[in-house]
């Protein structure tokens, strides 16, 4: 327990309460802060609309290969993030395999842009919603979808009006738990997208760099995402995760 | 006829094969024991499971090859599944959304549904707030608001509690003759089916083993389920003429018959003698008392010996007569009450 509290005791203790309104209007604060919210959640976006259609082929299809798609979704949850911003690099960076062919096409390039942080962030989260949304459609009783199909339901009507309402709880504690991770995903963001102020330089990326200069304006950073941890949670154990369970 | 089908389907262990045929206005109850196949039945009609075999034929249009979602089918399943994030409103509405309609005609066709089955002022409840009662008629009227020629219900009755039930049996029995299509119910309550059935068949281990009206079947049942279900004993036997020959035993009989041939008789057409009465020694025979149970205001009695049959006698005979099990007890039938009838 003490194990567990004593860091974020440290954390509170050390904070230097009398400056702290300063320091959290400084605009590299402000900045980091605002490129986080924003990657986080364009991150969950994405996550939705791909994590959303693959938790259904898993929890309602049988395909061959389906045990191994699964086995698949879950690998980044155990991959270091560093090991998938490499991977990433690999595959997006300028002479990867996807990467190359945008670059001669629309002349565009992921890494170290915005719009790679959100890549990477959403690599790395999307499996807290796979798995939450699958387990949400598994628990789900199949025979409300039947009832719709014999009401003259195509399969996306009974998916849009009926499925997805019901699993709507588990939807939303996936899309919670992703977008936390992405908040605060840093090693496949700093491998993947670097660490530009104002483009790629996220709020874990900036505590990691004050940590170098400026200890205290670090633990003020520590402490914002501190504080957005500690809402996410008690809203989840509050409203969602009862609700879905 | 309306509905014309063959319905087969094969399992690994289990086989499902029957011929139904239901006709315009008619409501024809699927009655058998659990597991007999009656709801995989169902399934198949309404296209959720595929047939290994056979044909659907409705209203002269063969739709077995149709998906669930195009056929003209509406179904009341067993514990209504009506959509617990909906409104009841939006719950009957369901169907004409998908239908095509826009959402003002969809709610005003569900409007007018539930103004029908009395549930005007339930229109905007969700329906875990809903009684099991109203419950199943959102879910007749969900059904009803696709118009279908072919309304199918699983054990429509089985979630009410007993005394809700015995109203709500006649209020659906009244509802669903007012439907003018074909209609299927599937229950393994007897009573259920002989109330809401103009026709009855009886499903047995994925095959039909009687079919008729309920009365016929209620007074010459033809499987030990069925004459279980109807409270009368049943033996097959040997006929020739005025009596039939069940294990040694003669009976005589109303009827006259020849051939194989069953002998049915109420368990109140038995008596017990401790004593071997007098007269004829047709219907006659000795046994030994095998159990007493209650069983409503009588007391049922289980005799065993050439054929097991059940009595029904009075409290006070019981006392009289020392009726304990394992006491040896002379059984006779009134011929009269007997009936006879070729297998």
């Amino acid at each position: 327990m003490a194990f567990l509290v004593l860091p974020l005791a440290g954390l509170l203790i050390r904070a230097p309460w009398s400056t702290l309104p300063q320091r959290l209007a400084e605009p590299q604060v402000i900045e980091a802060l605002r490129l986080s919210l924003v990657t986080a959640s364009v991150a969950t976006v994405v996550c939705l609309v791909l994590g959303v259609p693959l938790a259904w082929l898993l929890a309602r299809t049988d395909f061959p290969g389906r045990r191994l798609l699964r086995a698949l979704v879950t690998v980044p949850l155990v991959l270091p993030p560093v090991v998938g911003g490499v991977a990433l690099l690999l595959v997006f960076g300028r002479r990867g395999l996807v990467g190359q062919w945008l670059e001669s096409a629309f002349g565009f390039s992921l890494p170290f842009t915005t719009a790679g942080v959100v890549v990477a962030e959403a690599f790395v989260a999307m499996p807290f919603l796979v798995i939450a949304v699958e387990g949400a459609l598994r628990a789900a009783d199949p025979r409300y979808e039947e009832a719709a199909a014999t009401l003259g339901a195509s399969r996306f009507t009974v998916f849009r009006r009926v499925t997805l309402p019901l699993v709507a709880p588990g939807v939303l504690a996936g899309a919670v738990l992703c977008w936390a991770r992405a908040l605060g995903e840093f090693g496949a963001t700093i491998t993947f997208a670097g660490n530009f102020p104002g483009r790629t330089q996220t709020m874990p990326l900036a505590v990691y760099l004050a940590l170098e200069t400026e200890p205290e304006a670090a633990i003020v950073l520590s402490l914002v995402l501190l504080a957005v941890s500690v809402v996410i949670l008690a809203g989840l154990r509050d409203r969602w995760v009862g609700a879905a369970a | 006829m309306t509905l014309r089908a063959r319905i087969v389907v094969r399992r690994p262990a289990f086989r499902l094969d029957l011929d139904l045929t239901v006709g315009r206005g008619e409501v024809v109850t699927l009655l058998g024991p659990n597991g007999a196949g009656k709801t995989t039945a169902l399934r198949a009609l309404a296209g959720l499971i595929p047939l290994t075999e056979g044909s659907i034929e409705l209203d002269g249009v063969r739709i077995e090859r149709e998906p669930a979602e195009r056929r003209p089918v509406g179904v009341v399943f067993q514990d209504y599944l009506l959509f617990p994030h909906l409104s009841a409103l939006d719950n009957v509405a369901f169907g004409p959304r998908c239908q095509g309609r826009s959402k003002a005609e969809a709610r005003a066709r569900a409007r007018e549904l539930l103004d029908r089955m009395g549930l005007a002022e339930f229109s905007s409840v969700r329906p875990r707030r809903l009684s099991g009662g109203q419950a199943q008629r959102v879910a007749l009227a969900r059904a009803l608001a696709v118009e279908p020629r072919l309304l199918l219900l699983d054990e429509p009755l089985a979630a009410l509690d007993a005394h809700t039930r015995l109203e709500i049996r006649s209020e659906l029995r009244r509802r669903l003759t007012a439907f003018d299509g074909a209609t299927v119910l599937v229950t393994h309550d007897p009573l259920d089916a002989m109330v809401l059935a103009d026709r009855l068949v009886v499903v047995e281990d994925g095959a039909v083993v009687q079919e008729g009206a309920p009365g016929e079947i209620a007074r010459r049942p033809r499987t030990d389920y069925v004459a279980r279900l109807v409270g009368l004993n049943l033996f097959r036997g040997e006929g020739d003429g005025d009596r039939v020959t069940v294990g040694g035993l003669a009976f005589a009989a109303e009827e006259r018959v020849s051939g194989p041939a069953f002998v049915a008789f109420p368990p109140r057409a038995v008596a017990l003698y401790r004593t071997r009465p007098d007269g004829s020694p047709r219907n006659l025979w000795e046994g030994r008392i095998d159990g007493v149970e209650r069983h409503g205001d009588h007391i049922r009695v289980h005799v065993d010996g050439p054929v097991p049959v059940a009595a029904d006698v009075t409290p006070a005979a019981v006392a009289e007569l020392d009726l304990t099990p394992g006491r040896r007890i002379w059984v006779s039938v009134k011929a009269a009450e007997t009936h006879a009838y070729p297998a």
